[in-house]
């Protein structure tokens, strides 16, 4: 428990880089936030009405000032107004994110529920065709950006069985389970099946490098069948890199994934990235990266306690 | 009735039809109650064989070509399916392994990985399981068994873990039991404990043993039977009296003779160096290693581990000192910590400035980058003394490369296209390129085949002589340290007990903990031997914050030969 308290100690620190960084690199980007809101009407603002946008926004100070002022609200959960939605920047969060965690979650349960079992069986038939067939599927899995998937999810699916509904008004899941499920699935599949291909290439090579470990020989000399050497005794111990592997993607999947999104008409975080960088909506870039920044960090967290879960060397902190 | 007939077994590796013949053609006979050892070197094929007979060897690549292996001189075990060995292996067909350390699942508790089998193989679930694993360990004397079924592998120490691998094994009542090098990761006083438990055991079952081990003077102790085997081959088999007293085959008398064998002090060398008024090369006085635990950025240390407390001795020109102990001891913490690998915390070593200290490590095959040529290799203590590779260094390459017995076409070849006892040579030319005045010797020849060791400890003592070299000779092998020491230091649990002249300590030894060290080391001239089934762990040199060691006492034991008095309990 102190372990963890201590970890959490660490944010704190962390969020305040990450403020700092992206509150600098936001601003280097050339063009101002007054023209970008307004777009070809910023040319018809008399210098008195962008004087008083401009000092609305806050943006006349200098950024030491800007910073300090946004870092204080940050403190009293006041993350600013979005220049360009005219909504708090919290309250555009809030609503995105519900979205780009089930579409996270969702494609992990895919690539998880493919990869693993797929990476298992590839290992215990090492060299022979069903493995290289295997390979060749992640590796294509691996290489092909994910917007290919979903093009050519939407036709097969769609298209070609008429199964699934492809775009529309996005419906959450607490309006209508079934119709959110029905429209989150091909996304889902576009996201996972990179992330399924990187699970089987990792798993494969854990599980072989296990199969030839000691203990493994140890449980054969008992008599224990194939299979229950291999889900008793090698899986636990090959499910901790595909652990490392699962929190990254995971953690950059809660970031939003812009292309998915656009694609499939989804309000999701990465749309509201890129929306919020393309009109210089400095607000809601700085709240975003924060709230990502803050995920990752969660993420990362969770992921040390799982590791602690299922290797008893982690948890009683004598690392070999 | 003979429990085990194997005749005429073939093994090999690779593709079908272009199989490498691993093992080619070995007989073997074992009855109820009977020890079998299979004695070779690495690459001889014996734990091919052993892995053979309970088809494990079908995991790991392998395929039994021909031949066969009756069990019970009925069920042929080299044609049996898959099926069929799963039920065997485990119930008629025990084994352990070489690692304690590794062979046990790092993730499951003990309990669980011992329970399991008793699901298995006798049906029980829920508490039945927990108490007949209880039973198992107390069976092999695990203290407080219950605890000990909740924790994992990596919280105990490699003697209690082969216990708990042997616990396993007999969970299954096998009447065939297959050790593959059971000792050979493990102390010497460990050793004896693993030996005496299997002949419990055996004792109580019944059962028949193969024993695979490299080490002859182990069998003289143990087995009732003996194959040598060399190159796949049997070359040798027979009663242990009849292999040990009339050999047959050249390479067991090699074995016999030419390999390193303990004889209680008798083969050791005569000091004759350490005449009067020699001035000594190296000192070491009071020297101390102490590691925190449990402390970190901003917190204090719980405690301190003594690794090293108060060891001083010297050694002068031409004389080798050889420390012996076991895991733990910090004999290594010693050696690293006069080379300031480890900073000391108290003591002084004088005579290691500058480069007169050299070192060698255990595994030449993990000193020597793999990326660098011999010369690069050589080169590098010349660069890091900060001069010039010239001619005068390529010299000196020449020379010693001449010395350690390598061809001087080695200059331009790599590590891996040499032999482990060659790559050994070439990290001793190393150690001696900036011509130091003592050469650390940490395990030197613990990594080599038996007869490689003992080529390489006559290659030291020759350059020992022509360089009046000092060498400190760390080791756990009493038999190799007997063969290159003058004089011995023992070292348990962090301190000096016993030093002096190695013939006396060895034939005479005082303190209890050296009597334990000498009593479990085997020997070709001691069969049939009864080790001491004695459990005691060595006592934890984790100290609290603040601990002072107590004083020691010495009392004079012979001329050069003294005993730290222990203070009685």
């Amino acid at each position: 428990m102190s372990y963890f308290l201590r970890r959490l100690a660490v944010f704190p620190l962390v969020m305040l880089g990450v403020s700092i960084f992206v509150f600098i690199a936001i601003r280097l980007v050339p063009g101002d936030a007054i023209t970008a809101m307004l777009g070809t009407e910023g040319g018809m603002l008399t210098p008195a009405q962008r004087e008083a946008l401009t000092v609305y926004f806050g943006l006349d100070q200098n950024w030491a000032v800007q910073y300090l002022r946004w870092l204080g609200g940050l403190f009293r959960g006041d993350l600013g107004i979005s220049v360009t939605y005219g909504q708090p920047v919290l309250q555009i969060i809030l609503e995105r994110f519900p979205l780009t965690l089930q579409l996270a979650l969702m494609s992990m349960v895919i690539a998880l529920l493919i990869g693993l079992p797929a990476g298992v069986y590839a290992a215990t038939q090492a060299d022979r065709p069903s493995d290289l067939l295997v390979r060749v599927f992640a590796m294509i899995g691996q290489s092909m950006p994910n917007f290919v998937v979903a093009l050519l999810a939407i036709y097969i699916l769609s298209v070609g069985f008429g199964v699934l509904p492809t775009m529309g008004r996005y419906v959450p899941f607490r309006e209508d389970p079934f119709g959110n499920l029905a429209q989150m699935i091909l996304p889902a599949i576009a996201l996972g099946t990179a992330f399924a291909a990187a699970v089987t290439r990792i798993s494969r090579a854990a599980m072989l490098d296990i199969l030839s470990e000691d203990y493994v020989r140890t449980a054969r000399s008992q008599g224990f069948s194939q299979r229950y050497v291999i889900w008793r005794h090698a899986l636990p111990n090959a499910l901790i890199p595909v652990l490392t592997l699962s929190g990254v993607e995971f953690g950059y999947l809660l970031g939003g994934a812009v292309i998915v999104e656009q694609i499939f008409a989804l309000p999701g975080l990465g749309r509201v990235v890129l929306d919020a960088i393309l009109q210089r909506d400095y607000a809601l870039v700085q709240g975003v990266v924060l709230f990502i920044a803050f995920n990752f960090m969660l993420v990362n967290l969770l992921v040390d306690l799982a590791y602690a879960a299922l290797d008893p060397r982690i948890r009683y902190g004598d690392r070999p | 009735m003979t429990l085990l007939t194997v005749r005429d077994l073939r093994v090999g590796f690779g593709r079908p039809g272009h199989e490498t013949e691993v093992v080619q053609g070995v007989d073997l006979d074992l009855a109820a109650g009977e020890t079998l050892a299979i004695v070779g070197e690495s690459g001889s094929g014996k734990s091919v064989t052993a892995m053979s007979i309970n088809r494990l060897v079908d995991y790991s690549g392998g395929r039994i070509l021909g031949g066969s292996i009756l069990l019970d001189g009925t069920t042929d075990l080299a044609t049996a399916s898959e099926a069929r060995m799963q039920n065997l292996r485990g119930g008629e067909i025990g084994m352990i392994f070489q690692e304690p350390m590794t062979s046990l699942n790092p993730v499951l508790k003990i309990g669980t990985q011992i329970g399991e089998i008793f699901a298995k193989r006798r049906g029980l679930s829920g508490r039945a399981v927990r108490q007949a694993a209880i039973r198992a360990l107390e069976r092999v004397r695990i203290p407080d068994a219950a605890r000990r079924l909740d924790q994992a592998p990596h919280q105990m120490s490699g003697g209690m873990l082969q216990r708990i691998m042997i616990a396993m094994a007999f969970a299954g009542e096998p009447r065939l039991l297959i050790a593959d090098e059971p000792t050979t990761a493990l102390d010497v006083t460990i050793q004896a404990q693993i030996l005496a438990l299997l002949a419990e055991m055996k004792r109580e079952t019944g059962m028949g043993l193969i024993f695979i081990t490299h080490d002859i003077g182990l069998v003289a102790g143990i087995a009732d039977r003996v194959v040598v085997m060399q190159g796949g081959r049997a070359v040798e088999s027979g009663t242990a009296d009849d292999v040990f007293d009339r050999p047959a085959h050249d390479y067991t008398r090699h074995l016999l003779s030419a390999v390193p064998h303990f004889r209680g002090g008798r083969s050791a060398r005569v000091n004759a160096v350490r005449s009067e008024g020699a001035k000594a090369t190296l000192r070491v006085e009071n020297l101390g290693v102490r590691f925190s635990v449990g402390g970190g950025f901003l917190r204090q240390a719980k405690g301190y581990v003594h690794a090293v407390e108060g060891v001083s001795f010297d050694l002068v020109p031409g004389e080798t000192l050889g420390i012996v102990g076991e895991s733990g001891s910090g004999k290594s913490t010693t050696a690293r910590a006069i080379l300031d690998l480890v900073r000391p915390t108290a003591g002084r070593v004088e005579g290691a400035e500058g480069r007169a200290v050299q070192m060698v490590f255990q595994n030449p095959n993990a000193s020597l980058n793999p990326r660098m040529d011999v010369r690069a290799l050589l080169s590098e203590p010349v660069i890091a003394a900060g001069r010039r590779v010239d001619t005068e260094a390529l010299d000196r390459m020449r020379m010693l490369l001449d010395k350690v017995d390598l061809p001087q076409d080695a200059l331009a070849r790599y590590p891996h296209e040499f032999s482990g006892g060659q790559r050994q040579r070439i990290c001793i030319a190393r150690a001696l390129m900036p011509n130091p005045r003592v050469l650390v010797l940490d395990e030197a020849v613990s990594a080599l085949d038996v007869s490689v060791q003992a080529k390489v400890l006559d290659l030291l003592i020759d350059l020992q002589r022509d360089f009046g070299l000092a060498y400190l000779f760390v080791s756990h092998d009493m038999a190799v340290v007997e063969r290159i020491a003058h004089r011995i230091a023992v070292i348990y649990a962090g301190r000096i007990v016993e030093i002096g002249a190695a013939r006396s300590v060895l034939s005479d030894p005082c303190h209890p903990y050296t009597r334990k060290l000498i009593a479990a080391v085997p020997s070709i001239e001691r069969r049939h031997v009864d080790f001491a089934l004695d459990t005691d762990e060595v006592p934890s040199t984790l100290r609290p914050d603040g601990w002072q060691a107590p004083p020691q006492s010495w009392r004079d034991h012979g001329p050069d030969h003294r005993v730290a008095v222990e203070p009685a309990a």
